[in-house]
């Protein structure tokens, strides 16, 4: 049986696919046969940050309509054997997932793989309903500042009341923190909200802090998801979220602002 | 067409004043009930009712079911069950369609003699609820921005209340937490229901509809454990030690 984890916000522009395609590649690097689905119909990304958009034949909503099958629409990836794509189509509109197809899809997907990912696309609507719903864990991806902090709170609402396993009465779905784009030098001068304030708000298990970092750009540009880039910072946050997502301790880096570190090195205030 | 779409089955509490009778003489019960129904009639009208004959019975004051149905049908109320009846008596009640109730008797509240007319209604319905008010419900899991959680009983919630989320209680509330969003107690006009939280930070607070905003509670103590009350028709919030 798979593990079904879900990457969603509620507020867009997060890092969600960013953070679906790291993880994904980081769990299958690790060995596990690892699948990413792409919900976010109608806008297609993730095939572009894993670079396989060229190799796109048949996609998700084919394999709900049954027009192809999932051997078909699943794309392997190019840097990891482990590690499969199904791709979201350009052409259709949002509507042309259902839940039920949904669900056919995972449970054939769960048969051999061991994780599968869901990147989510905004919104609390249909489209992030149906990527929530069959979940057994969920990343809440959230940016240090208030409207995305509201927005994960909701979706966390979402996720408690309107997900399988809360209409079956089954055991939650397990809810883990990602601070995102996380700039310590704003979060000190004040203009984002630091680890703590989030964490009061939304008192949730911290998977890990991605540093705002120049590394995400030159990874979606190249086509190859940024934990490969194991000399960036954000690579080796995302590694670090990987392995306490499969129970092992990191500290926490990237969170301390330098100009802070020297301020206090020197005694200024 | 999905199956769960035509009905399903939800656990809920239902509301209905007890009639205690101590007196088996229909005559008596008859005019004492319309002085009753004067004092408060629009709570009254139409009320479902439910009987308790166990007083009765125990001082071997034997009372004909058929005839006490009758007359509180004709008073404008709508019997829904029996309670400590003897098995003629249920059985008569069964033939009547009132249902047997084996629920708790005697530890109900008495209703309160109610003189004037004006304030008639809360009063009576404040005690009537705190009579047969369900048991507390429990929340252990946060609730969040969006959600909304109706008790018509007293809540107890142990985890944070996010801002945007709203709980409602017909009875107190309890928040062994922050809350940060809208909380009402005693939604359903009970004056003495209170609420209890760790940390106010709430967009709103309520008892039976007299209510405060965050920009009213900007210099209520926060991070302290408080609990609010309403006197004098004002909602006092007090810090607990
Ligand atoms: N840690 C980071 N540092 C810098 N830029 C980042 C970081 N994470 C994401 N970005 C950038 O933010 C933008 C949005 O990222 P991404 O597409 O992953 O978000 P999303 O939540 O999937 O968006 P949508 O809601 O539209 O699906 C992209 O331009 C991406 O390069
Ligand atoms: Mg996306």
């Amino acid at each position: 049986m798979a593990r079904i984890i879900v990457v969603t916000s509620g507020k867009g522009g997060v890092g969600k696919t960013t953070t679906s395609a790291a993880i994904a590649m980081g769990l299958a690097k690790r060995g596990h046969k690892t699948a990413v689905i792409d919900f976010d119909v109608g806008l297609r990304n993730l095939d572009l940050i894993m670079g396989c958009e060229r190799r796109v034949v048949y996609d998700f909503v084919n394999v709900i309509n049954g027009e192809a099958n999932l051997n078909q629409a699943l794309i392997r990836d190019k840097n990891c054997n482990q590690l499969y794509i199904l791709p979201a189509s350009q052409t259709r509109d949002k509507d042309a997932l259902n839940l039920e197809g949904v669900g056919r899809v995972l449970e054939e997907l769960s048969r051999d793989f061991k994780y599968i990912v869901c990147d989510s696309p905004a919104g609390i609507e249909k489209g992030a309903n149906l990527a929530m719903y069959y979940a057994d864990d969920a990343f809440v991806v959230t940016n240090p500042e208030v409207s995305s902090v509201r927005d994960s709170d909701r979706m966390l609402g979402i996720l408690a009341s309107k997900s399988r396993r809360a209409e079956l009465n089954m055991e939650p779905i397990k809810e883990y923190l990602l601070l995102t784009r996380y700039d310590p030098d704003r979060v000190e001068s004040g203009e984002m909200l630091s680890l703590d304030d989030v964490q009061e708000i939304l008192s949730l298990h911290l998977l890990g802090v991605i540093p705002e970092s120049k590394a995400v750009l030159n990874a979606s540009n190249s086509g190859i998801p940024v934990i490969l880039d194991e000399k960036s910072d954000a690579g080796q946050a995302y590694a670090d979220v990987v392995a306490r997502y499969l129970g092992e301790k990191r500290p926490l880096r990237f969170i301390d602002s330098k100009k802070g570190f020297l301020r206090k090195l020197f005694g200024g205030k | 067409m999905n199956q769960s779409s035509i009905l399903d089955f939800r656990s809920g509490t239902f509301f209905a004043p007890i009639m205690v009778l101590y007196s088996n003489d229909l005559e008596q019960i008859e005019q004492r009930l319309q002085e009753k129904i004067a004092s408060a009639p629009d709570f009254f009208r139409n009320s479902p009712v439910l009987f308790d004959l166990s007083e009765l019975n125990e001082n071997n004051k034997k009372i004909d079911v058929a005839a006490l149905v009758s007359l509180l049908r004709q008073s404008g109320l709508f019997p829904v069950g029996i309670r400590g009846g003897d098995p003629a008596q249920e059985k008569q009640a069964l033939e009547l369609s009132v249902p047997i109730d084996s629920g708790r008797s005697r530890n109900d509240a008495i209703l309160p003699e109610v003189k004037k007319k004006d304030d008639a209604v809360p009063q009576v319905q404040a005690v009537i609820r705190e009579a047969v008010r369900a048991p507390a419900m429990m929340v252990t899991q946060p609730v969040r921005s969006g959600q909304r959680i109706y008790a018509a009983s007293d809540l107890v919630i142990l985890a944070q209340v996010s801002a945007g989320a709203e709980i409602m209680a017909e009875g107190n509330i309890h928040v062994y937490n922050t809350l940060r969003g809208r909380a009402l107690a005693g939604v359903q006009g009970d004056t003495a229901a209170r609420f209890f939280c760790l940390d106010l930070q709430a967009e709103l607070v309520s008892i039976a509809g007299i209510y405060k905003t965050s920009e009213d509670l900007k210099d209520a103590p926060k991070k302290k454990p408080v609990q609010i009350y309403l006197r004098d028709q004002a909602l006092i919030i007090e810090e607990l030690n």
